[in-house]
């Protein structure tokens, strides 16, 4: 046993403890942990901001930059500026112009990266051609596919009341959506269990010393 | 032979096309293997020395230098190692710009017309006569009103339990407008209502929508602004904290509804343990497992979008859900026609014709 000298390590596997004593049930040290870290996000986030955008993106272009095009600038600032108009009565109404101006960059950003990386490559994906039927599991593979994709379509598509023979496609699309959710709940589990194992190897192994 | 192929050589630098600006590619021409390395400097002009930017990629023969500034000239020197020699070429000037169109992403402007068509007509639709547009029922909105009766039922506080997404995501905006209904809901039964939040934005407008439910039904002097909570802008700060007010306050219903990452189980894990009938949604599929496996009810994906469409019956929610599915059904239109297409393409090409053949695979190269 070789027990960490560091005392940050001992503060983080206390904390970890603390954190878990909630298994057992809501405890003085558990409320400790908690507000502890919600203070420290938001210190921390208001930090993170502060220096990786505010400061490289706005002051130092503004203030330090030499191009002319530097004043544009002020043109965000302004517009960021009336997210704080939430806070008049009067005129919270302003609010909604950054908030237009967030919504449609973000989308004219993502619909078109969505249609691209996803719609077409599971629409060229579905469409069976000859050289998916070249082996018997590729085929077998693409007609699943193809039944699957147009069954959950069907599922989704709302305009239609799930009756007669929209009914029963929208069952077999519900039947592929839970075989994924199944497959997907599994891959994750494995997945936290490793973070799991991540937690104990530092309780065991950086703070007490146990294992090696 | 090595002569021969120094003479053949040539370095060419371009604007990089299609693109947003910043970028010139590189590209040496007339090499077939021999190459151990090549270097590429840039000169801006103003400078008297070549600055070494990258290696050029021995597959491709070229080198894209993304640090360019857009209308600023440069003069470009390339060092090609070969095995007993070294050789050296300049190129330029040459300039990076931006460029409005792309014509490899015509397909997705098309598609972009055609879909957003479908929405701006539906949305007009539903200006005109909001009812006469059919949204089928989510099974999952009945038990909004049996979860909010529930909890009365048993004198304990509802919980609505925002995701970690801000207020430009589809799933917040949706999540704003069953709030709404829960809201009136939890009014109407004079329950406590308690909402979390991870987002400041999102909080101001769930404080504005909370507010105007209560007003709706006549309960104004029962909304309590400190019920609307603002914990913190970090993942697990939020996650702890959800989960310390769920212990102690012992909600007897819990809405859980936005965008989740990895929180979502350790969430409905704890409204589980309370006791709490649980109503979740979320358009991230990862997530939906856990709600399945911890919750009563799910909204799978765009079931929330068209519950809350079904509940607000807003036009420009209700014409997005209606013009999505017409979207569906071009696409499921689409993909069967591309397979009848691709068949009788097939039968054809294996009998001599391949014309139809050569336009399937242009098009879905084009795709």
């Amino acid at each position: 046993m070789n027990i960490s000298t560091d005392i940050w390590v001992w503060i983080a596997a206390l904390l970890t403890l603390f954190i878990y004593s909630f298994l057992y049930k809501d405890n003085p040290f558990y409320k400790f942990a908690e507000h502890l870290f919600i203070g420290i996000g938001v210190g921390y986030t208001t930090v993170l901001l502060w220096f990786n955008s505010v400061i490289p993106k706005l002051w130092n272009p503004l203030v330090h930059g030499t191009s002319p095009m530097r004043f544009f600038l002020i043109i965000p600032i302004l517009i960021g500026a009336l997210m704080f108009s939430i806070f008049s009565k009067k005129n919270n109404w302003l609010i909604r112009i950054p908030i237009a101006i967030y919504i449609g960059a973000g989308s004219g950003l993502a619909i078109p990266l969505d249609f691209e990386g996803l719609i077409f490559e599971q629409v060229k994906g579905t469409i069976l051609t000859k050289s998916m039927f070249n082996s018997f599991i590729v085929g077998f593979s693409s007609i699943v596919l193809f039944i699957g994709v147009i069954a959950t379509l069907v599922y989704f598509y709302f305009s239609k009341e799930h009756k007669g023979f929209v009914g029963k496609t929208a069952r077999v699309g519900i039947f592929y959506i839970m075989i994924a959710f199944g497959a997907s709940f599994g891959y994750t589990v494995m997945a936290r269990v490793s973070l799991l194992i991540g937690r104990m190897q530092f309780l065991l192994h950086n703070w007490l010393g146990i294992i090696k | 032979m090595m002569i021969l192929l120094i003479l053949s050589l040539s370095v060419k630098a371009f604007d990089t096309p299609n693109d947003g600006g910043g970028s010139i590619t590189i590209e040496v021409v007339g090499l077939n293997g021999d190459l151990k390395n090549g270097y590429v400097y840039r000169n801006s002009m103003e400078d008297t020395t070549f600055e070494l930017r990258g290696l050029i990629s021995r597959t491709s023969y070229k080198y894209v230098d993304d640090g360019a500034e857009n209308g600023k000239e440069y003069l470009y020197k390339v060092e090609l190692e070969f095995d007993d020699t070294t050789l050296t070429l300049f190129t330029g000037p040459v300039s990076a710009k931006a460029q409005w169109y792309d014509p490899t992403r015509t397909s997705v402007l098309i598609f972009l017309i055609i879909f957003s068509g479908f929405v701006l007509w539906f949305i007009q639709l539903a200006r005109k006569n909001p009812e006469g547009l059919f949204i089928r029922k989510i099974p999952a909105l009945d038990a909004i009103d049996e979860a909010v009766g529930r909890s009365t039922e048993m004198g304990k506080p509802t919980f609505f339990i925002h995701g970690l997404s801000g207020i430009t995501d589809a799933g917040t905006l949706a999540a704003l407008t069953i709030l709404r209904r829960v809201s009136s809901k939890v009014a109407e039964y004079e329950t406590p209502l308690i909402v979390t939040n991870y987002d400041p934005i999102v909080m101001a407008a769930s404080s504005e929508t909370v507010k105007q439910a209560y007003a709706e039904v006549g309960k104004i002097d029962n909304f309590n602004e400190k019920n609307i909570v603002y914990l913190t802008y970090e993942q697990f700060g939020y996650t702890a904290g959800v989960d310390g007010l769920m212990i102690r306050e012992n909600p007897g219903a819990v809405f859980l509804q936005g965008y989740f990452y990895a929180e979502s189980l350790i969430l409905a894990e704890t409204g589980h343990s309370v006791g709490a009938i649980q109503i979740a949604g979320t358009t991230a599929a990862t997530q939906l497992p856990f709600f399945i496996a911890a919750c009563d009810y799910v909204l799978i994906g765009e079931e929330t979008l068209a519950a809350s469409s079904y509940i607000g019956r807003e036009p420009v929610m209700l014409g997005s859900v209606k013009g999505s599915d017409y979207g569906k059904l071009f696409i499921m239109i689409f993909i069967g026609i591309g397979v009848i297409f691709a068949t009788i393409a097939t039968i054809l090409n294996i009998k001599g014709n391949s014309i139809l053949m050569n336009a399937f695979n242009t098009f879905m190269g084009w795709l």
